[in-house]
């Protein structure tokens, strides 16, 4: 059996294919909602998180999804272990597969490495941010954040606003809305904006006159260590000009952000706790998407191939009745 | 008194028939089979084809159906020695030289330690003289240890032999120490061969800056980090009237700052690179290591006008910047892998096989070019003619091969052809009057 993966939006996830981690994971929203967590979908399975950069957030996520479908966990951080020793992510990689885990979860600051990991580790790889190229789960529970939001996403207007250059989030997005249906308009100072990203299909703006156009805004986090660098003049006129605040949210529109959120910098205080703003829910939907990607890789491949046999043998494995 | 430019280990001249081969020499107006004979390593008859025996003690080598082109001469390769064998050394660089039908080339100084004195330099001919398969030239640095602050002693490392100077890896950044080197050069001689990036533009860049850089979230090399300092660097040699080889040119930009230096009458030569002329960033999207080298693959755009302007002479020649490292080394995340990719086997057959066989250029021309390198170091172009030492190799146009799939000469493996299906490929290269490579699969018949 070939091993499945989940790298990148661009290669790995079809509108199909999020359509279906999307309603798995609806279906395990029910579980965050019992007195007891736990569901024994991937009892006996081995999920190892491979972190090569500190993450809490993405980290415990994973964490908390592999442990809620019973499946054994394995954290393994770069700091404080052999990689420090100077050991290479081969044979690192090599290592830790000798623990014979089902899925590894890996970050890492270099973009491709999740694919070296799963040329070298028999594992199915999650993609947990390599680099500044992807971040695939972040997508997945943006859209379905917005799918729950709104119900779909076919013919809506996303405003991704910031610093897009150093973003894998706006990667994996900018493709996962796009291949929803969504329209993705990219804005943020031409020094963050990199150059060619409108090959992929989206408008590029340098200012916010438009943004009421919008029917989701997506604020990306001003990362500290940039403002060393001399992409902008100062963060204070950042904030002049891209700022999203309640002069320029529209109550009708969605306020989404990947966390954690400079308040005062890529968002005003008022708009983080404003009704608009779904932070909180990206973080809940993360759990159960991460649980349904799970899933979908070790139990997914299960299935045969081609719609109606899933279909008739879906009820039969239902992950909360497994 | 100077020491030669080129050093090898010595070895038995050759004694050799060449039957029926197609010879093709663009220089002396060779197009047509022939018998070469050659004798004590020097070309004693071009005779009609099927005309000579192989005198008594000569090999016959069966040319029918075959190419007999002057070997090829490179510029720009990186032998890793001293300090860096692991990836390369002096007899398996020049092996893949030989296999790759080239009769010299000229090693490059960033190694461990950097070439830059008169010992290290000294030491390294020794080493040549005992190892090296075919003859190589060397330049040293241009600056002490390669730090762009002060002189390397230019005289003395002439007078024992550099063909030309450069701190190849990275560029000259200072404005001023240039100029102070093409003041020197005055002196002492010898092309400035310079790799050019501004490194305020290229930052920790990994590939080139374009549509496939923004997708894979990698730090771009943008074209003009290049171009920018050709202008420059073209400025500086026309106003001190010295002479200087540009490097490895990759971008648009680049060409029109050559032909604009060169209209000027700028003493400014360019090289082009096989992976240059026939790969584009397209290549990086799969983020293999093999496909990392700087200056980087860049776009379509970039990759014609190389050819374009390697067709119409604004670029001199061909060289392989033939860049070989560990597999340890490249098996790592792609912006970590050092930059470089091995070139020296593959050089005609990739260029034979994505620009001669489709008609882009012709076989001629890239002929023309691929032995062009050294005299712009001023080095003897090889050449098919009567009382020459002999520098030919012998190629079959129409054998197709895999890249590596046969593994390779070099010890390293870096190759961004690795896989690819090549037409063409070389069967003999005499060196220098030797013997200096021979396919395995070759047969040779005996007289």
């Amino acid at each position: 059996m070939t091993r499945r993966h989940l790298i990148s939006v661009e290669r790995d996830l079809d509108r199909e294919r999020i359509e279906r981690i999307v309603s798995l994971a609806g279906s395990f929203e029910e579980v965050a909602h019992r007195e007891i967590k736990k569901v024994p979908a991937l009892r006996g399975r081995t999920v190892l998180n491979l972190f090569y950069e500190a993450s809490t957030r993405t980290r415990s996520s994973f964490e908390l999804a592999a442990k809620r479908l019973s499946a054994d966990v394995v954290n393994f951080a770069a700091s404080g272990s052999s990689v420090e020793k100077g050991e290479s992510l081969k044979d690192t990689v090599l290592t830790l597969s000798a623990h014979k885990p089902d899925v590894v979860c890996v970050r890492t600051p270099w973009a491709g490495a999740a694919d070296l990991v799963a040329k070298w580790s028999g594992a199915s790889v999650v993609n947990a941010g390599d680099g500044k190229h992807e971040h695939p789960t972040q997508a997945l529970l943006d859209v379905y954040t917005l799918v729950r939001k709104l119900g779909a996403l076919d013919g809506a207007k996303i405003w991704i606003v910031g610093d897009v250059l150093h973003s894998r989030v706006a990667r994996s997005n900018i493709l996962a809305f796009q291949r929803m249906g969504a329209s993705v308009t990219l804005a943020g100072p031409p020094t963050l904006i990199p150059r060619g990203i409108e090959n992929l299909g989206c408008d590029v703006r340098y200012d916010l006159d438009e943004l009421r156009d919008a029917d989701v805004v997506y604020a990306l986090r001003m990362q500290n260590e940039r403002i060393d660098q001399p992409y902008l003049p100062t963060l204070r006129e950042y904030a002049e000009r891209f700022q999203i605040n309640g002069k320029r949210l529209h109550p009708r529109q969605v306020l989404m952000h990947p966390g954690p959120v400079n308040r005062g910098i890529e968002l005003s205080g008022e708009v983080v706790d404003s009704p608009q703003a779904v932070i909180t829910a990206q973080v809940e939907g993360g759990v159960v998407v991460r649980m349904a990607v799970l899933y979908e890789l070790l139990e997914g491949a299960r299935s045969p191939e081609g719609g109606g046999t899933r279909a008739t043998t879906a009820g039969a494995r239902d992950p909360q009745l497994a | 008194m100077s020491a030669a430019p080129l050093v090898h280990r010595p070895s038995a001249a050759a004694d050799v028939l060449v039957s029926r081969a197609h010879v093709l020499d663009p220089r002396e107006g060779i197009d047509a089979p022939h018998d070469v004979l050659i004798r004590d390593g020097a070309i004693a008859e071009i005779a009609p084809p099927g005309s000579l025996e192989p005198p008594e003690g000569a090999e016959r080598v069966d040319g029918e159906g075959r190419h007999l082109l002057p070997a090829f001469v490179d510029p720009h390769v990186h032998l890793r020695t001293p300090g860096q064998k692991h990836k390369e050394d002096l007899d398996t660089g020049t092996r893949a030289a030989a296999a790759g039908g080239f009769c010299a080339v000229i090693a490059m100084p960033n190694t461990d330690p950097v070439v830059d004195s008169a010992p290290i330099l000294r030491a390294l001919r020794d080493e040549a003289a005992r190892e090296a398969r075919i003859p190589v030239g060397f330049t040293p640095c241009i600056t002490q240890g390669m730090d762009g602050a002060k002189l390397t002693e230019m005289a003395e490392l002439r007078d024992l032999g550099a063909v030309g100077f450069t701190d190849d890896g990275k560029p000259v950044v200072s404005a001023g120490m240039l100029r102070l080197a093409l003041q020197y050069q005055r002196m002492v001689g010898g092309v400035l061969a310079l790799h050019e990036e501004d490194p305020a533009l290229s930052g920790r860049g990994a590939m080139h800056e374009g549509v496939v850089s923004a997708m894979l979230g990698v730090s771009g090399i943008p074209s003009i980090s290049e171009s920018t300092m050709i202008a420059r660097d073209a400025a500086i040699a026309g106003y001190e009237g010295g002479r200087i080889h540009v490097q490895h040119v990759s971008a648009v930009e680049s060409v029109e700052a050559i032909a604009d230096a060169k209209s000027r009458g700028v003493q400014v030569t360019g090289e082009a690179s096989p992976h240059h002329l026939v790969l584009t960033d397209e290549e990086v999207r799969s983020l293999d290591t093999r496909m990392k080298m700087n200056p980087p693959l860049r776009s379509e755009r970039d990759r014609q006008a190389i050819v374009d302007a390697l067709r119409d002479g604004t670029l001199d020649c061909v060289a392989t910047d033939h860049a070989p490292h560990a597999r340890d080394e490249k098996e790592v995340p792609f912006e970590q892998a050092p930059m470089g990719t091995t070139g020296l086997e593959t050089a005609f057959a990739a260029l034979h096989t994505e620009l001669v066989l489709p008609g882009v250029l012709p076989l001629g021309l890239v002929v023309e070019r691929m032995t062009a390198g050294g005299a712009l170091f001023g080095l003897e172009v090889p050449r098919i003619e009567v009382g020459r030492e002999a520098n030919l190799t012998l190629v079959d146009l129409a054998a197709e091969w895999v890249v590596g799939e046969d593994g390779y000469e070099s010890r390293s493996e870096n190759c961004c052809f690795a896989g690819r299906r090549l037409t063409g490929r070389v069967l003999l290269t005499i060196a220098a009057g030797s013997v200096a490579y021979r396919q395995r699969a070759f047969a040779l018949t005996a007289a």
